[in-house]
């Protein structure tokens, strides 16, 4: 009877656990969707910055012409005369996801306009990309774990970087495919079951869809599968969780048009292919093992080893040879940059340019991940007690995005939800401990299995004798065909970790016990931080991470000033121009050019042709007859310069310009960067040097500057301008 | 067939010719004693303010007087106005009567003309006052053409210094107004004398009928040529309690081209002197007691706008992105909502009817093409419009959140609008209450249904091994 009443109990207290998680989830996604809101509350229902623009032309283009003209669309709006195959070269996961979403609601007659859609399309997936993370550390270290972390991911600044409301970029729907292809990658490591390895394939091709990152995903695993065999832990379920992965995956990612046949050919996918060989390898290993007697074995390895030691040093000088014959290894630029830091700027200085591309400053952890940088590495410690398959899948995870931000300021958001991962799990651990003790010290020992086995929730029981006891979890797991058998299973499986482990829990327990003054300070502190972290969080999403970048805002004595200069301009393009003249910019205006202005640009943020920003750079920075004969045989109508002396805009084109004389010297060598320097120094001033001086870029900046002042001081760069007075011959102002 | 037609040709011939007589006969017992004519040019809207004083000599009585117009302005012409003026001095009270176009068989170079309905019948020997406005748009022709930012416009108006009009006219003034006095040109036919920014061409005695006497007057006139394209205004109505109005605009400068370069530094500079026939705020007169006004175009909030509003209107001061110069374009769109008690009444035989502002908000602007788009709730039966005016109706279906049947859309549309054209109009439906009910109901149902799923779900065991 009281054996009844107990496990009744047991289970109104799951029931209530499940719900209270549910509500704590569905919270975390309002949170995560509502702290994104901020840019739209402060600002407007805008799309942001650069890339966007470009994603939202392409959602705009998907959603009228349909998905069969969208793979066709050849865009002779940029590029010119050369023109981009866009269907061919973009990562279709978002503007399909985002055209879905509209196609939806408008087929329900809810007619929300495609902008409203992709602006909110980051916040929404924000939300997702927190469930999957709750998802994932839940099968690492149990749901307390799983919620922290969850609420973590939901505020962490890195991520609100990339996915604030109208921040419509490729990386708002793609952490969301990392974290549950990670999940579903770890989900089918813990039950071997090959729905979850058939969907895991699924994710892992809509991340392929997604983003350029997902080759991060195809070398983790790999490396994490080969962890395992080396360190001895490998298991049928490995296998299951890595070889339909490989299989299903890399067919799946090569019907993306943009990865197509580099699935299998570039080195970014090698490591993968290895991998899968060894586990063959190792289970065909395995196998004969469990066939042959031990003496017949050890003959056979020896026997196999000779052999196999041969073909493979042959097979792998094919392939070294294979490799060594292109010219970049195998490797596109940017991974090869991450492999060697040095090696953007050294040779692309296309890729160095981007300010996102630049390994960034230790004030930038602070500041993207705060103080989950302190967190992490109890995380790591806590994920060794025990080490699990799943805790050891999440360690490789943080040290290589550690690794990986480090070489990228862009990285930092790989790095955010190993980071949230690991502090979840150190903080949920130690509140456990704290409380737990607290516990211990206020109420006596447990005399029961009640206090203890309720609070620490039985999944994590569970993990915890993972280690311990691997085979015996294999069997229990096994014999959980149905759920509704499961959750009776779990009751039973429960009651004999129970068992088992109440002789040995107090054994445990007394090891972990603190003082209550201790944890209670402790806890306290621990509170602190977490609110700590929440300020910083709300601070960054409110003031740091939501300008549009479009719209620039600044406070002064008299109140509000908006600067909508660009948007002006691009107005003025869109309204007043010839629906077919090209406007020349450098390339990060391309974008937005194409997008709001609707006018055919020379270069754009896709830099996929070098020279061709190379002559527009060479354009900018020559004298301006050379540049008029430059842009005359393209065709250039007008041609668009960001100056931003007058108000004090530190970003624009003079601050730039030397990237535009490096890119064009690169290609055309009578652009000299020693030409435009003084002693080594950048400077517009008297003391500037006469290239400097009579280039385009400097003659388009501050033409008839002098006559705002009187003086010509330039304040972003703070001095007054060398050449004052002089006519444009061969341009003419228009806006 | 054809031996069948020939006789009943001859008739309709007979019966035309019969009315020419009759018309004819019309006009020669008409006598106008005196006619004063004010033209105003301040703006790009022509007003000219007509004042006839009519006598009936003939026999017969009549109750329908005609005005005349060359088919250059009948093109341009936005707006008849005609008045009656009963009473002397300060005891004058006005009808207004109707006008509407008519067609003369014989008309003389195509001449076109707007018949006036008399309220009474004007009797032989009686004489009467009537007070005509008409208005017409583009009508004022840049010269040159292109203009650069620092130079001022000037125009061309191209009238005749004679009234044109069916009727003989035994003394007539003409007065134009121009909006500066710097007048480069005009042309002249004694008397004609020219005070300050008013030219007076007359009086000139009895002149017969079709009298013209083509004249130009090249002015400056640097005030904003603000012409609106197209205009698509859409009122959604919801019976929870508001109008939300919605607006589209195509907007254009139609005065001289802006020529060569644009520099930012003079126009800011010298404001005066840079880019006088440039304008860059504009005035919308919207109702009072709005709400949740924005103002935006399709790359995002437009940062530039004021509100103003007490309890008589509300005054928005927008600007477009970037002044506007002869020939530049912008588009940009207007939304407010209105209490919904404000506008819509319960007529005595239980119809609801929406009473509206008809034309733009925009002040002293022309539009070349109107469409009001009068979006009824969903449910809603029988739509009719009254508009004072002839307009083009047709209906359309919108469907908007959650429609299953789809909203009627009473679409009425209105080429060359003015100002004078912002008169209310009315759009009767009947609507029953609960429809207000239905996509509530539908919600609930959905989620209720979706709940019942997820319980349904969680107590089914599907799994195939046991």
């Amino acid at each position: 009877m009281a054996a009844v009443d107990k496990a009744s109990e047991t289970t109104l207290r799951n029931a209530f656990g499940n719900v209270l998680s549910f509500f704590i989830l569905l919270l975390i996604g309002v949170l995560a969707f509502s702290i994104r809101l901020f840019s739209v509350i402060k600002y407007e229902s805008v799309i942001h910055e650069f890339d966007p623009y470009f994603n939202y032309r392409v959602t705009q283009f998907l959603t009228k012409n349909g998905i069969y003209d969208f793979w066709n669309w050849f865009d002779d709006r940029t590029w010119y005369p050369l023109g981009r195959v866009i269907g061919g070269t973009v990562y279709p996961g978002l503007t399909l996801t985002a055209g879905t979403i509209w196609w939806l609601l408008n087929s329900l007659n809810i007619p929300l306009s495609v902008e409203t859609v992709c602006v909110f399309t980051a916040p929404i997936f924000s939300a997702f990309a927190s469930w999957a993370t709750y998802l994932l550390t839940k099968e690492v270290k149990g749901t307390g774990a799983g919620l922290t972390a969850a609420v973590l991911l939901a505020m962490v600044p890195s991520y609100i970087s990339r996915s604030v409301a109208g921040s419509y970029d490729n990386e708002a729907v793609a952490i969301f495919a990392l974290i549950f292809t990670f999940y579903l990658y770890i989900k089918t490591l813990n039950t071997g079951s090959l729905f979850y390895a058939t969907l895991n394939a699924v994710a892992y091709f809509y991340m392929v869809c997604s983003w350029g990152g997902y080759t991060f995903i195809i070398n983790l695993i790999p490396m994490h599968v080969l962890l395992c065999i080396v360190t001895g832990r490998y298991s049928s379920r490995l296998y299951i969780a890595y070889a339909p992965l490989v299989v299903l995956g890399t067919l799946l990612a090569a019907l993306v048009p943009v990865v197509g046949f580099n699935a299998v050919m570039t080195s970014e996918h090698f490591a993968s292919f290895l991998v899968f060989i060894v586990i063959h390898v190792v289970a065909l290993v395995h196998y004969i093992k469990g066939v042959l007697s031990a003496k017949m074995f050890k003959v056979a390895v020896t026997l196999v080893v000779s052999v196999g030691l041969v073909v493979c040093i042959a097979a792998v000088a094919v392939l070294v040879a294979l490799v060594a014959s292109s010219p970049t290894k195998g490797w596109s630029g940017r991974s090869l940059s991450l492999l060697d830091p040095t090696y953007a700027s050294k040779y692309i200085p296309i890729i160095a340019s981007v300010s996102e591309h630049q390994p960034p400053t230790w004030p930038s952890y602070f500041m993207d991940i705060n103080v989950l940088a302190f967190l992490v590495p109890a995380g790591i410690i806590s994920c060794f007690l025990p080490l699990s398959d799943a805790s050891s899948f999440v360690i490789l995870y943080i040290v290589t995005s550690v690794y990986f931000s480090g070489v990228m300021v862009r990285l930092m958001l790989v790095l955010a939800p190993a980071a949230c991962i690991m502090s979840g799990i150190a903080l949920s651990q130690s509140f456990d401990v704290f409380t737990r003790s607290i516990k211990f010290q206020l109420f006596g020992v447990p005399g029961n299995s009640k206090v203890d086995a309720g609070d620490t929730s039985s999944d994590s029981s569970v993990a915890e004798n993972d280690g311990a006891k691997p085979d015996k979890r294999e069997d229990t797991l096994k014999e959980r065909p149905s759920r509704k058998n499961k959750k009776k299973e779990k009751e039973q499986v429960e009651k004999i970790h129970v068992d088992k482990t109440s002789i040995k829990s107090k054994k445990e327990k007394k090891l972990l016990v603190l003082p209550v003054e201790a944890s209670l300070i402790a806890l306290i502190l621990l509170v602190f931080l977490g609110a700590f972290y929440v300020v910083h969080c709300v601070w960054a999403a409110a003031e740091a991470y939501s300008a549009p970048s479009i719209v620039l805002t600044s406070y002064s004595n008299d109140g509000l000033h908006v600067f909508d200069d660009f948007r002006e301009a691009y107005g003025w393009l869109s309204h007043n121009t010839d629906v077919d003249d090209k406007v020349a910019s450098w390339w990060d205006y391309g974008y937005q050019t194409t997008a709001m202005a609707n006018r055919t640009v020379i270069v754009d943020n896709n830099t996929w042709n070098n020279t061709h920003i190379a002559t527009v750079g060479t354009a900018m920075s020559s004298p301006e007859k050379a540049a008029w004969e430059i842009f005359n045989s393209l065709d250039v109508k007008y041609v668009l310069v960001v100056f931003g002396g007058l108000v004090g805009y530190p970003s624009d084109d003079i601050n730039k310009f030397l990237w535009m004389v490096r890119i064009g010297g690169g290609v055309f060598p009578h652009i000299k960067e020693p030409d435009y320097l003084r002693d080594g120094q950048y400077r517009i001033d008297s003391q500037a040097t006469p290239t400097m001086l009579n280039c385009l870029m400097y003659k388009l900046s501050y033409y008839r500057f002098v006559e705002t002042d009187g003086k010509g001081f330039d304040r972003v760069r703070r001095t007054e301008i060398g050449k004052k007075y002089f006519k444009l011959t061969h341009f003419e102002e228009v806006r | 067939m054809g031996v069948l037609l020939i006789p009943r040709l001859t008739l309709t011939l007979t019966i035309i010719s019969l009315f020419i007589f009759l018309s004819r006969s019309s006009s020669q017992e008409i006598l106008i004693n005196n006619a004063e004519r004010r033209i105003d040019l301040s703006t790009h809207i022509v007003k000219v303010f007509f004042t006839l004083k009519v006598e009936n000599i003939g026999t017969n009585a009549v109750s329908e007087i005609l005005l005349a117009f060359p088919p250059t302005q009948a093109d341009h012409l936005a707006f008849v106005e005609a008045l009656a003026t009963t009473g002397k001095r300060k005891k004058k009270t006005y009808v207004p009567l109707v006008v509407k176009p008519t067609e003369l068989p014989d008309a003389p170079n195509e001449t076109k003309y707007f018949s006036i309905s008399l309220v009474n019948p004007l009797n032989s020997g009686d004489t009467t006052t009537l007070e005509v406005l008409y208005v017409f748009t583009h009508s004022l022709e840049p010269f040159p053409m292109e203009i650069s930012q620092s130079e001022s416009q000037l125009v061309y108006y191209r009238d005749s210094a004679l009234i044109l009009s069916p009727y003989h006219i035994k003394q007539q003034t003409t007065f134009i107004k121009t909006p500066t006095t710097k007048v480069e040109s005009f042309t002249r036919l004694d008397p004609t004398n020219r005070a300050g920014t008013e030219m007076k061409y007359g009086p000139y005695e009895d002149q017969p009928p079709y009298s013209y006497s083509p004249i130009i007057v090249h002015c400056e006139n640097n005030n904003p040529f603000a012409v609106v394209e197209e205009l698509v205004r859409e009122v959604e109505i919801s019976h929870w309690g508001s109008i939300q109005i919605t607006e589209h605009y195509k907007l254009v400068h139609a005065g001289a081209r802006h020529k060569g370069i644009f520099s930012r530094v003079e126009y800011q500079s010298r404001p005066s002197f840079s880019g006088v026939s440039s304008f860059k705020h504009l005035l919308a007169r919207l109702p009072p007691r709005v709400h949740s006004v924005y103002y935006r175009d399709e790359i995002g909030n437009i940062s530039s706008s004021h509100l103003r509003t007490d309890s008589q209107k509300s005054d928005l001061e927008i600007e477009p992105r970037y002044p506007l110069f002869g020939g530049w374009k912008a588009t940009f769109i207007i939304g407010y909502g209105v209490p919904l008690q404000d506008f819509l009444f319960e007529s005595p035989d239980g119809r609801r009817y929406l009473n509206f502002t008809f034309g733009c908000p925009l002040a002293e602007s022309v539009v070349d093409k109107l469409t009001i788009k009068v979006v009824l709730p969903e449910g809603s039966k029988d739509p009719s419009a009254v508009v004072t005016f002839p307009v083009e109706q047709h209906l359309e279906t919108k469907y908007s959140y959650l429609d299953v049947v789809g909203r009627t859309v009473v679409v009425l549309e209105k080429k060359n609008v003015v100002p004078m054209h912002n008169t209310v109009f009315q759009v009767y439906y009947t609507f029953n209450p609960i429809f207000m009910l239905a996509e509530p109901l539908m919600l609930t149902s959905v989620f209720f249904l979706f709940f019942v799923a997820c319980v349904a779900y969680l107590h089914i065991d599907l799994s195939i091994r046991k």
